[in-house]
């Protein structure tokens, strides 16, 4: 965070200002993330407790359920307490991590939600890396090339398979690629993690196996935005005076693209990374119920077609916490990629 | 005024007409929505509604493509075309409603929230940017969890959850718009808060909404057929999420009918890639330095 002597910014800005700025900063996202995740379990309240009308009659939904049942059921999940206590109960429990207890599976939303975790943090973490840096590359390309062929292909292509749901594009992966079509063998597993009886470096190679199609449904339907921010934002970069006067200096098209304006273009596509690490947790739903992925994504989709309201809850407020987080990062970590902002 | 105001008027959208067809991209999802605009209009003529019933279908279970059925049979013996033709009704219906849904509240608080500023213009963008940082998917099935099974609740999840985009984008145009000269002039002229959003700041505003309104609707097509697929739509209704929901339960996956799984998939995609092609295009008319269509 050096003041660079002698830029505009720098010179308006009164002597001393520099070192406050980033905690001030930083103390104002954290408030502000703060906020954000007691807004998100106010809400998760009263999604979940108010609007259904009567939480027991959704749950009980399709079942006939006695009078009777119905009271033992309030009882139990603490329905028949005044609305406001019920408020203050499961703000102090969320708190504390406690965040109910599943109708369906009989055990706390917590561990199922710890459980699962694991293996949605591996197929999304290696999709949203990949993504990036396949985006990162083709969006430097087209820009770089703009107007020409390959910018058209690249662009037509990335926005073709953005308009793809992804359930589907996995659905047609799984026929062609696991169960078989014509010529085609089944190359790969139609859904799961594991195959169960491997151990060590057959493990991870069998869960790799596992992974390419989900992976590959994720890549392909999500690389386009990280492709169009990199190649609008090299675009606008490619204008500038630095880049006239690298080429003038002699350098090489190569280095001149490499070393001086990617560096650049790089910040606003960096912080729709972590952005979309947040979106990823909650757009795996589809991918991971499709590939039977054993992660939150598809344990939120058994939740739902019960509705096992508990989980559903747990798992929207672990999503939108996540988002929370996330844009957190971002927000914290641009100033230090971008000394102009933040200060 | 009035003529004077309306030939300006006409002038620009010819100039704004001649400037999007140069967009090749944006002409051929033009042409494409045309096309499926007519298919979904036409579709009771074209195969009628009986093709829907469930009970008197004219075929047999999961038949192959032939020349009686061209993309084969549900498992219920109806033909796949004309619920694929039929389909595009609710997916393009939906998309729409939920989109101009989302759009009028976005507009409606941008348009709020930069014209007053003050405590009302922090509160609003809180909750803007709360929305914002929720995933609008996660909300959606949510939301049409917890409401009834209608095309309705599909609509209004998707609406809800949407808006937040706009509503930052028309607020920054709403800024923008109101510290030009002009505005300070219909002050001057005893011009009212309504009559300065209403006749000032809404008409240049217009153009934005209207590239927003196209780039959601994909958006919207996507997350109901989203929401069908999850089996949260009306069981009723055909609509492409569903046949693909049906599809999948009638076991097209691990029997390897890719006929029956392919059309409704390939329809979503084309109506989401024509909207998304006429947005960026009338993105780019408007703002040339984005360079969609470079």
């Amino acid at each position: 965070m050096t003041t660079t002597v002698g830029s505009p910014a720098g010179a308006a800005r009164r002597p001393g200002t520099t070192a406050t700025a980033y905690p001030r900063y930083l103390a104002g996202r954290l408030g502000g993330a703060a906020v954000s995740l007691l807004a998100v379990l106010v809400t998760s309240f009263f999604l979940f407790r108010v609007l259904p009308g009567d939480p027991v009659k959704a749950m009980t939904r399709g079942v006939p359920t006695s009078a009777g049942q119905m009271a033992t059921l309030r009882r139990q999940f603490g329905l028949d307490l005044p609305l406001w206590q019920q408020f203050t109960d499961y703000c102090a429990k969320a708190l504390t991590g406690d965040l109910g207890t599943s109708y369906q599976f009989r055990a706390p939303v917590g561990e199922l939600i710890a459980d699962k975790l694991p293996a949605t943090l591996l197929l999304t973490g290696v999709a949203v890396v990949l993504y990036s840096a396949v985006g990162l590359w083709l969006g430097t390309r087209s820009a770089w090339r703009h107007g020409g062929l390959g910018d058209k292909l690249n662009t037509g292509v990335a926005l073709t398979l953005w308009s793809v749901p992804s359930f589907w594009l996995g659905l047609l992966l799984i026929i062609v690629f696991s169960v078989g079509v014509g010529p085609v063998p089944g190359l790969f597993p139609t859904g799961g993690m594991e195959s169960g009886d491997e151990t060590g470096p057959a493990y991870v190679l069998d869960v790799a196996h596992h992974m390419v199609l989900p992976v590959l449904t994720l890549v392909a339907v999500g690389y386009a935005q990280t492709l169009l921010v990199m190649r609008a934002s090299l675009l606008d970069e490619m204008g500038g005076d630095y880049l006239t006067t690298a080429r003038a200096k002699g350098l090489r098209d190569d280095l001149v693209r490499r070393r001086h304006a990617v560096p650049n273009a790089l910040l606003p596509t960096v912080t729709m990374i972590f952005i979309n690490l947040g979106h990823v947790a909650a757009g795996s739903i589809l991918v991971e119920t499709v590939f039977s992925w054993p992660g939150l994504g598809g344990l939120f989709y058994q939740a739902l077609s019960v509705p096992d309201l508990p989980l559903v809850q747990g798992l929207f407020v672990v999503f939108a916490g996540a988002m929370i987080v996330m844009n957190l990062l971002a927000d914290l970590l641009y100033p230090l990629l971008d000394p102009r902002v933040g200060r | 005024m009035t003529s004077l105001t309306w030939t300006r008027r006409r002038a620009s959208a010819a100039r704004f007409w001649r400037q999007y067809r140069r967009q090749r991209a944006g002409a051929y999802g033009l042409v494409a929505l045309a096309l499926i605009a007519l298919v979904a209009l036409t579709a009771p003529l074209l195969v009628g509604g009986d093709v829907r019933s469930v009970t008197d279908a004219p075929g047999t279970a999961l038949e192959a493509p032939s020349g009686r059925f061209p993309l084969g049979t549900d498992q219920f013996g109806r033909s796949l075309l004309g619920l694929l033709l039929w389909g595009a009704r609710v997916s393009l219906a939906v998309g729409l409603l939920a989109a101009a849904l989302s759009v009028a509240i976005g507009t409606l608080i941008g348009i709020l929230a930069g014209h007053y500023g003050g405590w009302f213009a922090t509160l609003a963008m809180r909750v803007t940017d709360w929305f914002l940082v929720m995933p609008s998917l996660v909300l959606a099935i949510v939301l049409a969890t917890v409401m009834s099974r209608s095309v309705w609740t599909v609509v209004l999840a998707i609406g809800i959850t949407s808006w937040p985009t706009t509503a930052r984008l028309v607020r920054a145009q709403t800024i923008a718009v109101e510290s030009r000269p002009y505005i300070e002039r219909a002050r001057a002229l005893g011009g009212g808060h309504g009559h300065v959003m209403s006749r000032h700041v809404l008409p240049n505003v217009m153009p934005l909404v209207l590239s927003q309104t196209t780039l959601c609707i994909s958006t919207a097509i996507l997350t109901e057929a989203t929401l069908a697929f999850l089996g949260l739509g009306d069981p009723t209704v055909v609509s492409w999420g569903g046949m693909l929901q049906d599809a999948r339960e009638a076991g097209a996956v691990s029997s390897g009918h890719w006929w029956y799984l392919a059309p409704p998939g390939i329809a979503i995609a084309v109506v989401a890639l024509a909207f998304t092609l006429c947005g960026r295009a009338i993105e780019s008319v408007l703002n040339p330095k984005l360079g969609a269509g470079r």
